[in-house]
């Protein structure tokens, strides 16, 4: 494992877009690939930084997305507020196990468990962990294509509030926590394509 | 200058020689297990293109047409996408507005007119204005197009409201849940490599 074959110990660097491998420029100045012109880095430009950055600003907003309302009804019986975590009972106690279940999923656990991840990921390569790599990689890689996924209760949200304003029995308005939420995704998503899992690689080399 | 017969994995950045791959096959990274490409058939992105176009047909339709109608002690209501986006920012929830227009409406248009135009010029063998602009920006934006999750979200509240009213899917129900398919059958079969290296040949 010491002396892997990277594109970096050959000298060489692969472009982000188009995947071309071109010779890594002299350290300092700006490199564009060859072939489609997109600005060339070895590694993600300031990708601890900006991933904690991100991370941080999500777990603050991860707060108000979860106390505050994210939508209010007012009807003939008064006006009820909804948190995240109360539209997922309201599905449970209304017989809907699997789509709580799912709601739950994409709105509570995936959310919490891919900042978690980011945390142990950005942590684990700033204190230089050799441990684990290909689980790493793979958790990212997870963590990655699952986030969009949370995206979910907003959507509801918006058909929710464009069916149910216009009619005469109820109407539902978004609350507050709605746009704490998609901020949230916004940040986590925005994070994880800040970190370069390469640096876990990259400590292995050093290391070993 | 460059040595397009390597290729190196962009999560652990492994250099891998490139290899004729058997018809369906991938190769994946030796250390991290990351997808490095897929065999790609010679006339995918005719392919690509055929899929991209019908897309763009059923994203219109999408969009034309209400996606739900309720009834309501005999009133009726429906809305639109763009709509529900309106009444959005009309009830002064703006960043949510912004947000669901962009991710539902804004990124899979732009992407699904981007390639269309891209594979149609590379097909007359012309290099189209912008096409490498397009492809990049293609690029940046493919995580932000979330039809898939939007039809999941309109799916969990149908259920929903079917507990206040009577729900009535609409005809934009059916096409988003086509639409989502297509999109995700042309961006499997659009092959970025044969595309770039024609481009460049143009060049």
């Amino acid at each position: 494992m010491s002396k892997a074959p990277t594109a970096a110990r050959s000298g060489l660097l692969a472009c982000e877009v188009c995947r071309l491998v071109s010779h890594a420029p002299p350290p300092g100045s700006d490199a564009y690939c060859p072939r489609c012109g997109a600005m060339l880095h070895m590694r993600k430009p300031a990708s601890l930084a900006r991933t904690w950055a991100f991370l941080i600003a999500a777990i603050i907003l991860y707060v108000p997305a979860n106390t505050l309302p994210i939508m209010d009804t007012s009807s003939l019986f008064g006006t009820q507020s909804d948190t995240i975590l109360s539209g997922v009972a309201f599905l449970w106690t209304s017989g809907s196990f699997v789509l709580a279940s799912l709601v739950f999923f994409a709105s509570v656990m995936v959310p919490l468990v891919k900042m978690i991840a980011l945390a142990v990921l950005a942590g684990s390569v700033q204190m230089r962990s050799v441990a684990h790599p290909r689980t790493r990689t793979r958790l990212y890689r997870i963590i990655e294509f699952a986030g969009r996924w949370s995206m979910l209760d907003i959507y509801v949200v918006t058909i929710l509030v464009a069916l149910v304003q216009v009619s005469t029995f109820a109407s539902i308005h978004a609350g507050p926590g709605a746009a704490a939420f998609g901020a949230v995704v916004v940040l986590t998503m925005f994070a994880a394509a800040s970190f370069d899992p390469r640096l876990i690689w990259d400590i292995q080399e050093k290391e070993s | 200058m460059s040595s397009p017969t390597f290729v190196a994995c962009l999560e652990c950045d492994l250099l891998h020689r490139q290899t004729q791959l058997p018809s369906g096959g991938e190769a994946r990274c030796t250390r991290c297990g990351a997808l490095l490409y897929r065999h790609a058939p010679p006339d995918a992105n005719e392919r690509a293109l055929a899929l991209a176009l019908t897309a763009c047909i059923l994203f219109v339709v999408a969009n034309v047409y209400p996606i739900v109608g309720l009834e309501v002690q005999g009133t009726h209501t429906s809305s639109t996408l763009f709509g529900a986006v309106e009444s959005l920012w009309d009830d002064e929830a703006r960043t949510v507005a912004v947000l669901v227009f962009f991710t539902t409406i804004f990124v899979p248009a732009a992407e699904l007119i981007g390639l269309t135009w891209v594979l149609v010029t590379l097909r007359q063998g012309a290099r189209g204005r912008g096409a490498v602009a397009i492809l990049h920006f293609i690029e940046s934006v493919k995580p932000w197009g979330m039809v898939e999750v939007f039809l999941l979200g309109v799916l969990v509240s149908l259920v929903k409201l079917a507990h206040i009213a009577i729900v009535e899917p609409g005809v934009a129900l059916f096409s988003f849940g086509a639409l989502m398919a297509f999109i995700a059958a042309a961006a499997a079969a659009f092959d970025p490599d044969a595309a770039w290296k024609q481009l460049e040949t143009i060049r």
